[in-house]
Formats: C-alpha cells, structure tokens, sequence
C-alpha cells in the first residue's frame, strides 16, 4: 500500500479514465471497444480494465459463486476485494505514467447490485472510497425489455447470481433475472444525479451512440498530451539520446 | 430489546433479536500468547458447561485458503490485502459466529476486527476507510486486549518461534533486517491498539505474567461475563 491512501476525487494523475456502466445487453461493450480502437488509432495509449483479476481472488469468487456460497456481504466484499487489485494493478498505475484507461463496469455496477441485494448504500459506497474518481462515467440507459431480448435471445445461459436467484424472487430464471434487472436500472437511475454520470441513450444506433461518446472524450482529453506509441526501435535510439 | 448490536449497518438479514449467546475477543500483537490462552480457555469453559466455538483469521471455508497463499506469494496491495482479510471475516462472521451465537455458544476469538484495523492503518490505509469498511461487524461482550510492551515481546519471540517474515512486516521495508523490521513493525501495531483502548473499550490484559497468571486473570474477566450471577455471588453482593 502506498505510504498514505488516497481517496475518491483526491487521486491527481495526468492520465484519463473513461468507464462504460449498464445493464447487461446495453451494449456498453461494444461501445467501449469502439472508443478504444479509435483512441489508438488518434495515438493516445489505452489500456483497458474489466472485472477480472489476480487468479487468487478469481478463484475465491468463482468457487464461492459455483458452490453458492456467497452471501449478499461477501459477494459484495470479494468483488470489492477483486476491484481493488485492478485499481492497484491495471488502473493507477497507468493513470499516473499519463495513459488513457478504459474500464467496462466500474463501482457503480457494485452499488447497484450490492444494494439491490440489501447491502446498505451508505456501507458500500464507503467500501470503494479508494477507488479512483473516472474522468467521464458512461451510462447506458436501456429499457429493460430491449436489453432482457438481447440477452434472452443470444448468448449462453444465464447465471445463477446474475439472475439473482439468490435472492428468491422467483423460481423461474428468467422472470428472476427480469426482475433483478428491473431493480438495478432503478439503482443506476439514482446514481446519475449523485455521481453525475452521462446518460448515453442505448436504443440510438450504434454509429449514434459512438459520435456523442467520441465527443464528450475528445472533451475531457483537451489538455492530454498524446503519447506516440514507442516501438521498440524508437527505445533503442532513446537509450542512445544525451540526457536532458 | 436485542441484546447485541452492531457498529453501523450490519449484513442484510440478520435478526440480531436471535442472537443469544456470547461473544469474548482475544486481541494482541504477535507473540502474546493468545492461541495458547483461546485452546486454555475452551477447555474451562467447556468443563464449566458452555458451548463453545473457537475461530481465527484466515480460516474461512469461502477465503481461507486463498489467502493464506496471498500471503505467501505477497503479490497483491495493501487495499487487496485488506478486503481479502474482511471477506475471509465476513464468511466466518455471517456462517460461523452468528448462528453459533443463535444457538447459545459462547463465540472465543483469535483477533477480531481490530487487528485486522491494526494491520491495515500501520500499512497505510485510511483509518475512518477501515473503520467504516468493518462497521458491518458485531460489537463483542468483551476485547481482552492482551498487552506485552515491546522489550517482552522480543524476549518471548526470540524464544519461541523467531520472526515470522509477516509479523516483521517484511513487506514494509522498514529495518535493515528482520530484527528491525520486527521492533519497528510491532511497536507501530502496539500504538494502533493503544489507540484503541479507550474508542473501543477494550480490558487491557497484562500478558508478561507467567501462563498462570495470566489463566486466572482472564478466566475472571470470562466469567464476569459468562456468568455473570456467579461471579456476582463471589464478589462483595450484599443481597
């Protein structure tokens, strides 16, 4: 741990972090790939995050997911757990040599599914205070009909916890998983004034949804030097350069 | 009204109401002896009749053994670091403490919230942070912080197991070597835990008697609590 921990809006970093945050079927991901390949072809260098860390903690989640083990307290706490290995392994230090860090789902997917279990607000918004404000929090807001077709229709099973069988809303999966979703569009709702998040609206065409995304970043990257990407040729005649 | 409670918002579904049994934390630096005194003190309370669940860091069916290997690979931060300790608390929390105390065990523990606090605050973390984050946990009956002042604390080290490389909190870089690191890291863990004292009402133990010694102290703060009528009939009760 660094020598003193920083807290949320306190880190100062020259680089930028965009996340992308929504309903599964929203179509964040897409949007998000999008926005990456286009800042590295504008030669900024981007880094992208998702939930998914050190094999350790993965271990844990997914055994306690597949054993349902899981309480609504420790579900929360291993992700929470699993996050702050990304903010102290793929996010600030990316973040402080100056690049562009792309997260899919950040901590506001927590607080809305953590709270929509019963955790309490308060709590677990505590819980990730160390985690680093984002530049620009994308949402995507999308009716739940459209995204419960997307994901009904394509893809593989849906999961026990991301159904959220676990809290007994119904037996059938997916009237579960409705229902579940239902709940978390009414967390995110209530998070776009608290923590001022841009509202992407996820029914407009994916060329639509990219243009105004593109806008907003090209925005809030004024000021950002655009970091060439060095090949290993430029390196070597670096290594060669008189110091400054 | 419920006899326990907790120090903020506790985990969802949970009726404190239930909850009947005791709950006795055992706190200290490393190498005050509190193992030896927990598997002491779970055989008398069971002679005398109790029920009782003994517990520890690390020993969680969910996280348990993974963070044991975390920390013999030391490759994750001090706020992974952190948050695995409390999942691996919040496990043993909600799956062992709490139904045993539902079902009228006395619940003995091998640390508890505060050293987890302890460890985390010397490595950097924000107090109110840590604090905030372990406000879901159940208040105890009673922390008996068992207190070694530094210079006895590396008596009985050197003379029992030598230093641990966590214990000397290695991972700090704070000595020249694992004598150092230890005096410096355990002198910083024992100011967090004075720090304490007063905030969490915690009975101070002296810990440099002899094993006896210290038994019977600690049985007789147990029993206060344990059995409170017959500790109560033993003392100057005039009824």
């Amino acid at each position: 741990m660094p020598a003193s921990m920083k807290m949320y809006g306190k880190h100062r970093f020259p680089g930028r972090l965009f996340i992308v945050e929504g309903i599964d079927g929203s179509g964040k991901s897409t949007q998000l790939s999008l926005l990456h390949k286009w800042l590295e072809s504008e030669g900024y260098v981007a880094s992208f995050s998702e939930w998914n860390s050190s094999p350790l903690v993965r271990d844990v989640t997914k055994r306690g997911k597949k054993k349902k083990m899981l309480t609504p307290m420790t579900f929360s706490l291993i992700h929470a757990t699993d996050f702050a290995d990304r903010t102290e392994h793929d996010i600030i230090p990316p973040l402080k040599a100056g690049a562009v860090v792309l997260a899919d789902r950040y901590i506001f997917t927590a607080f809305a599914r953590d709270v929509v279990r019963g955790v309490h607000p308060d709590w677990v918004r505590s819980l990730y205070g160390f985690a680093v404000k984002p530049t620009v929090a994308f949402y995507f807001r999308t009716p739940l009909d459209v995204a419960t077709k997307r994901i009904l229709g394509g893809r593989d099973a849906i999961k026990y916890y991301e159904a959220g069988m676990d809290l007994d809303l119904s037996d059938d999966l997916e009237e579960s998983f409705r229902i579940f979703q239902g709940r978390i569009i009414e967390e995110y709702e209530k998070m776009v004034e608290e923590f001022g998040l841009v509202v992407i609206d996820a029914t407009l065409s994916i060329e639509e949804q990219q243009a105004e995304m593109r806008r907003i970043v090209t925005e809030a990257l004024t000021g950002t030097k655009k970091t060439r990407v060095r090949r290993w040729l430029d390196l070597a005649s670096l290594g060669k350069a008189p110091q400054e | 009204m419920a006899r326990f409670s907790f120090f903020g918002e506790g985990p969802p579904g949970i009726d404190l109401d239930e909850l009947k049994g005791k709950m006795i934390v055992l706190e200290g630096t490393d190498g005050v002896g509190r193992s030896t005194h927990v598997s002491l003190l779970k055989q008398w309370l069971e002679n005398n009749g109790h029920a009782v669940l003994d517990t520890g860091m690390t020993r969680s069916a969910l996280a348990g053994k993974r963070l044991r290997q975390a920390k013999e690979g030391h490759t994750l931060g001090g706020v992974t670091m952190s948050l695995f300790y409390t999942t691996d608390f919040a496990d043993r929390l909600e799956n062992e403490m709490i139904p045993a105390l539902r079902a009228g065990f006395v619940v003995l523990t091998d640390r508890y919230i505060y050293s987890l606090m302890a460890r985390s605050i010397v490595r950097g973390a924000d107090p109110e942070w840590i604090a905030n984050v372990f406000s879901f946990a159940l208040k105890p009956d009673a922390v008996l912080y068992m207190r070694l002042n530094i210079d006895d604390l590396i008596t009985r080290v050197i003379q029992t197991k030598g230093f641990d490389y966590w214990e000397s909190g290695m991972d700090l870089h704070l000595g020249a070597d694992r004598y150092d690191s230890f005096v410096e890291y355990q002198k910083r863990l024992l100011a967090q835990f004075d720090s304490m004292v007063e905030s969490y009402g915690f009975e101070v133990v002296d810990a440099s008697g002899s094993i006896e010694e210290v038994f019977d102290d600690l049985k007789r703060r147990i029993a206060r609590v344990v059995e409170p009528e017959r500790a109560l009939g033993s003392g100057k009760s005039k009824k």
